[in-house]
């Protein structure tokens, strides 16, 4: 076993040990998103291959796997951002709560209001701190001061950033460090209140110590959300998962706990992904 | 040292190419200085011309064929009605089509050959749109050539540019902030409303200032449509008849063989002109940097 297997190993204890210490009791949780034979094309490339997969309710889920294997392309479908891109195709079913968001049926507005985003670059928008955590329940029609007042400190407080900014909710955004602004960009996120969040690589702009901070930040969100995260640090992935996906050219490898996929990966395409062998 | 190269031969190419790199700055910097020359010579000659005949008279007073008694009052109100009806006809089409052909038409043969019209259009000569507007304006629909009819004719001739502008600064706002927008539930229109169109808004504006500088400046278009220069009333709404700015710049240079002071009306007039074209630049310059964000 590799060192970085072991390194791997001691972090998913440590995790085991920290649930185990705060008493938190393992229950089958309800399924999220359930996909069923997903297969994406942007026009000529086929992207997703056949994707299975079954997301559980108010855990970290986990999407790894080497450059362009299709991982942004997969979470993107989860909240159909996917069809921005002229020439997409799908094929196969992607369940939320029970209903088929690919149905053309399905509003998007109504699935990314449930399902929030968080990107890989912060972005965001050229205005005030206060004015971007608003701006998700303004066009949502929320027009009461006392209640936008009162979103906006709980989002910023539900991501651990309201000391850092409270007193200065209407300055311009830009004006944040990078690990502050994608703090902000999460509570604009939750300021939505949706169900799930994605996060697309949410922390390889930011320095460790911001790092940290937001892989603290997901810890507490999973407690009310069920949180989808794309990452390319496999200590990351071990951190702070519960299930992790190993995806390659477009097909998901292996798919399971956390625990077992790092420790004791049952495909050896896995064992060399996180063990540094490729990718 | 390069190996390959003895002193000597290292020497002369180097010579060689540091003495080209300042012939070639001494000539773009000739260049630049060309276009300040010739600006500098319209200003003086028109200015030395034209400036002692400003005064209140000048600017308040009616036609007049005697040139003491001309005032250009007139031709000013004529151009500013005609800005009443380009600027919100230009922004409205111009700005609603850019937002269709970026935000919401497919990308296909349909689009494209809209796009393609709009950029020939943008280069076919004013003068065509002059009789695009007397057969369409001022015949067809009767018009007269009214300030409507003048202003409808100046919209279709700055509509391309105007809509090419619009279409470049909608392109420039970064994917990312839409993106943003639509991930929490938004519809297109609330994220063009609340994210695209304020982002592009400073550009539209530069565009669209200087597709109205273009309008009120364009004189062809105008003898086409038949505007005179003459003893007229002012004007006083869509459906008077009016002269402008350009227009009486023309008359009186043309008639200045008859009347020499002309020439120094029409340098008056032209004076009057520019000050309106720099104020109006000076309002885009101020709104964009008002509203210029970084992103
Ligand atoms: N907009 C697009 N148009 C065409 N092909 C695309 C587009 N986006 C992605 N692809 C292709 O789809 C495949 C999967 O891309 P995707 O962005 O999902 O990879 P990824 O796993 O997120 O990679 P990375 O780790 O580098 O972010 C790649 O082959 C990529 O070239
Ligand atoms: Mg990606």
């Amino acid at each position: 076993m590799s060192v970085v297997m072991m390194e791997n190993k001691m972090t998913v204890q440590l995790n085991q040990e920290k649930e185990q210490s705060a008493g938190t009791a393992i229950e089958e949780k309800d399924v999220v998103f359930n996909t069923k034979e997903l297969n994406l094309w942007y026009s000529e490339t086929h992207a997703l291959k056949n994707i299975n997969l079954s997301i559980n309710e108010k855990e970290v889920t986990a999407i790894i796997g080497p450059s362009g294997c299709g991982k942004s392309t997969y979470i993107k479908t989860l909240n159909r951002m996917v069809e921005l891109v002229p020439g997409v195709r799908t094929t196969g079913e992607i369940t939320y709560k029970g209903k088929n968001i690919l149905d053309r049926s399905f509003r998007v507005e109504d699935l990314r209001t449930q399902v929030g985003m968080v990107f890989q670059k912060p972005n965001p928008f050229p205005k005030s701190i206060y004015e971007n955590i608003v701006y998700g329940p303004k066009i949502h029609g929320i027009r009461n001061k006392k209640i936008l007042d009162e979103i906006v400190e709980q989002s910023l407080k539900g991501a651990y950033i309201w000391d850092e900014v409270k007193d200065r909710l209407h300055e311009n955004a830009y004006g944040l460090s990078g690990g502050q602004q994608q703090r902000l960009c999460i509570a604009r996120c939750l300021a939505v209140q949706p169900d799930v969040i994605l996060m697309d690589e949410p922390t390889s702009a930011l320095d460790p110590k911001s790092t940290l901070k937001i892989e603290e930040l997901i810890q507490q969100l999973k407690k009310d959300y069920s949180i989808i995260i794309v990452t390319h640090n496999m200590q990351q992935a071990a951190r702070i998962s519960d299930k992790t996906a190993f995806f390659l050219n477009g097909e998901v490898i292996e798919f399971g706990d956390t625990n077992t996929i790092f420790t004791n990966p049952s495909d050896s395409r896995t064992e060399d992904y996180i063990s540094g062998r490729f990718g | 040292m390069l190996s390959k190269l003895d002193q000597q031969q290292y020497t002369k190419r180097m010579n060689n190419r540091i003495r080209k790199n300042s012939v070639l700055q001494s000539v773009f910097f000739l260049s630049a200085l060309f276009g300040l020359f010739v600006l500098a010579i319209l200003i003086i000659r028109v200015v030395t011309q034209g400036f002692g005949w400003i005064d209140m008279d000048f600017l308040t007073g009616r036609l007049s064929t005697d040139p003491e008694r001309a005032g250009i009052m007139g031709a000013i109100l004529g151009t500013l009605w005609v800005m009443i009806v380009v600027i919100p006809v230009t922004m409205i089409v111009g700005v609603g089509t850019a937002i269709y052909l970026e935000l919401y038409a497919k990308k296909g043969k349909f689009q494209a050959s809209i796009q393609t019209n709009i950029s020939n259009l943008a280069g076919v000569p004013s003068i065509v749109y002059g009789l695009l507007g007397l057969t369409v304006f001022v015949r067809l629909m009767d018009l007269g050539n009214v300030v409507l009819a003048g202003g409808l004719t100046l919209s279709l001739l700055v509509l391309p540019i105007l809509i090419v502008a619009a279409q470049e600064a909608i392109r420039a706002v970064p994917s990312h902030l839409a993106e943003a927008s639509y991930g929490m539930g938004a519809t297109k229109w609330q994220t063009i409303q609340r994210v695209i169109l304020p982002a592009a808004l400073p550009s539209i504006l530069t565009g669209s200032i200087l597709s109205l500088s273009r309008a009120i400046g364009e004189t062809a278009p105008l003898t086409v449509l038949g505007i005179p220069a003459l003893l007229i009333p002012f004007p006083n709404g869509f459906f008077d008849t009016f002269t402008a700015l350009p227009m009486q710049i023309y008359y009186w240079t043309l008639d200045s063989s008859l009347v020499a002071e002309y020439a120094n009306l029409a340098a008056a007039t032209i004076i009057v002109l520019l000050v309106l074209l720099f104020v109006l630049n000076s309002v885009a310059i101020f709104i964009r940097n008002k509203f210029q964000h970084r992103y």
